[in-house]
């Protein structure tokens, strides 16, 4: 009985380190920062959400955990694949198969003593406003542009700027072979991830006639099979890159072609590779990325430091270079740019006669608008079939065509950007 | 504890409409981009359903050229992810053309290897134009017809006719694109 209970007590050196840092003020401890109890204990009370339980995923749940975050949820719809267990450290050969976020939760938790993960086995879209609410701070280890930005603008578009505790922290982790970065983007506070989409290179691609006329490479092959064979053989059949009869199928189509252009290297994993674009990951670049996202989260809930503000770039692939510095706003973006504006609007009016209440907008130098709310093309000044079909419209009530509280979208060709509204019946 | 809840939000700004359908990235840049269409009277758009502006046909009739004369249908699909990805452009009828396909693939740089989120839906329309006024030889997708091109325009020029009236072009039944 005795040893049992002294086994379960804590170690009182188990958080040493990290006491040594909440319980003493650094030099470049922020103002408000208390040291003590007070710092660990809000983090343990912190709610935090992990994006992705992949590369970056695995190593970002366990340094959340052991840096005294107890509160922690994860999502992630993929499946574990046996080419993950390389570094993907949390998985075993006998969990290919199962769901990453519940693998992943379950072995930190083993581990870890005293954290609760819940895990989520779906896409992030399957969750609403209230679900993201609930964290004060969100961390993503993704692998895609599309995931990035619906959480990004997401957050955004949870900014009550009434309420300072609606503003929810998005760090991003991100890394390609031995190039990473992280970054810190506080919701209409600091740019979002819309706002940087310019600086993406755009995936490598080849011109379509060369696939289909002068392949070179066992690349083009592939992707000629991908390309232009699948839809020519399969039709509607939409491509599945995790089903291996699929794969196999283009590996198939691409060795012919090889063959025919005598191109040697076409290979079944290259094939995988090429048209899942998957770009080597290495163990290593997802520790170092991680561990600078973890920190930032360490740090954000305790303000025991500065956070980064707010984009690190990690080059590892000439030598070793990082270089931080801050991305600022983009003026015209279309997520944070123009936050949408409360408009109070007479149900009564026509949409004519909104449109011209609109015109009279001080803010606005609006000549030819075009509208949209709640999902519907209320009227569109071009191109001109859009304009016909729309232009009965113009007679019907506002009640008619949207609701209280949808958002209304006013475009202007004289306008940078797109007008947001969050319509207030009157 | 978060520094930045304490703060103070400098934007004026109405919380955003809740429980109701978000207003995507995509839709937005769409909305804009639609707008700013300055389509000749050589095409026009058609929107099967006026409230899906992601999802539209183009019509295209040239008024000079080898394809004076013909009516050629193109659909676009835009996905959630642009203008980072391009939009999906696809010839809905088979022509003999040496830059497009008998699948309906287009060959058009903007489309695939030159794309940028700075191109608009304009950008696009008008390279799509002017395959119409200048097919490219040196680009095929359709090898025959580029190799016809390549050695005789004015054989090139017969076969686009015959080929645009509904004919066969060496054994290839092409369709009828005019009125």
């Amino acid at each position: 009985m005795a040893t049992a209970t002294v086994l379960r007590t804590e170690s009182p050196d188990r958080w040493k380190y990290l006491n040594n840092i909440l319980t003493r003020s650094g030099p470049y401890s922020d103002e408000v920062f208390v040291p003590g109890d007070g710092p660990k204990e809000f983090l343990a009370g912190t709610k935090i959400l992990v994006i992705g339980a992949g590369g970056l995923g695995c190593e970002i749940l366990k340094n959340l955990a052991l840096s005294g975050f107890k509160d922690i949820h994860v999502i992630d719809m993929d499946t574990i694949d046996i080419s993950n267990l390389n570094r993907q450290f949390l998985f075993r050969e006998a969990d290919v198969g199962k769901s990453k976020a519940e693998v992943a939760a379950a072995f930190v938790m083993k581990r870890v003593r005293g954290v609760n993960i819940t895990p989520f086995n779906c896409a992030i879209q399957d969750k609403d406003d209230d679900y993201y609410r609930q964290f004060k701070i969100v961390v993503c280890g993704l692998d895609s542009v599309e995931a990035r930005r619906w959480i990004s603008s997401t957050l955004v578009d949870l900014v009550d700027p009434e309420d300072p505790e609606s503003v929810i922290p998005l760090i991003d982790g991100g890394t390609e072979g031995f190039k990473g970065q992280a970054r810190v983007m506080i919701p209409t506070f600091s740019c979002c991830y819309e706002c940087t989409l310019d600086m993406l290179t755009p995936r490598a691609a080849v011109p379509l006639c060369t696939l289909a006329s002068i392949p070179r490479q066992p690349a083009h092959c592939i992707e000629w099979a991908s390309v232009i064979q699948w839809p020519k053989e399969k039709g509607d059949l939409k491509m599945d890159t995790d089903d291996p009869e699929h794969i196999s199928w283009l590996y198939t189509q691409a060795l012919a072609r090889a063959k025919e252009f005598n191109i040697p290297g076409v290979t079944y994993a290259m094939t995988q590779g090429v048209v899942k674009n998957i770009i080597p990951a290495i163990a290593s670049t997802n520790a170092i990325i991680a561990a600078s996202c973890c920190n930032e989260a360490l740090k954000l809930a305790t303000t025991a430091a500065p956070y980064l503000d707010n984009y690190m770039m990690y080059t590892g692939d000439e030598s070793i270079y990082t270089y931080t510095f801050q991305h600022e706003k983009k003026p015209e973006c279309p997520v944070c740019g123009n936050l949408p504006q409360k408009l109070e609007i007479n149900p009564e009016l026509t949409l004519e006669e909104l449109m011209e209440k609109l015109q009279e907008r001080p803010e606005t130098t609006l000549r030819k608008p075009s509208l949209r709310a709640g999902g519907k093309t209320l009227y569109f000044q071009s191109p001109p079939q859009l304009e016909e079909q729309t232009r009965p419209n113009l007679k019907k009530k506002v009640k008619e065509l949207m609701g209280d509280g949808d958002e209304l979208t006013v475009s202007d060709p004289g306008m940078p950007f797109v007008l947001r509204f969050v319509l207030s019946f009157t | 504890m978060l520094k930045i809840w304490s703060m103070k939000q400098q934007q004026q700004a109405a919380s955003a409409a809740s429980g109701k359908k978000k207003v995507t990235a995509a839709q937005l840049r769409v909305q804009k981009d639609l707008g700013e269409l300055s389509l000749p009277s050589t095409m026009r758009t058609h929107f099967p359903d006026p409230d899906d502006i992601l999802n539209f046909t183009l019509t295209i009739e040239p008024d000079e050229g080898m394809y004076k004369g013909g009516i050629f249908n193109f659909d676009f699909t835009i996905n959630q992810n642009f203008p980072h990805e391009p939009p999906r452009v696809l010839c809905k009828q088979k022509i003999y053309h040496p830059n497009i396909d008998l699948e309906g693939k287009v060959c058009l740089n903007i489309l695939r290897e030159d794309w940028k989120p700075v191109l608009n839906l304009n950008a696009v329309i008008v390279g799509l134009q002017y395959l119409f006024l200048e097919p490219n030889a040196s680009d095929p997708l359709n090898k025959e017809a580029a190799e016809d091109l390549k050695t005789s325009r004015e054989n090139f020029k017969r076969n686009v006719r015959s080929s645009m009236g509904g004919g066969y072009v060496k054994n290839i039944l092409y369709d009828k694109v005019t009125k």
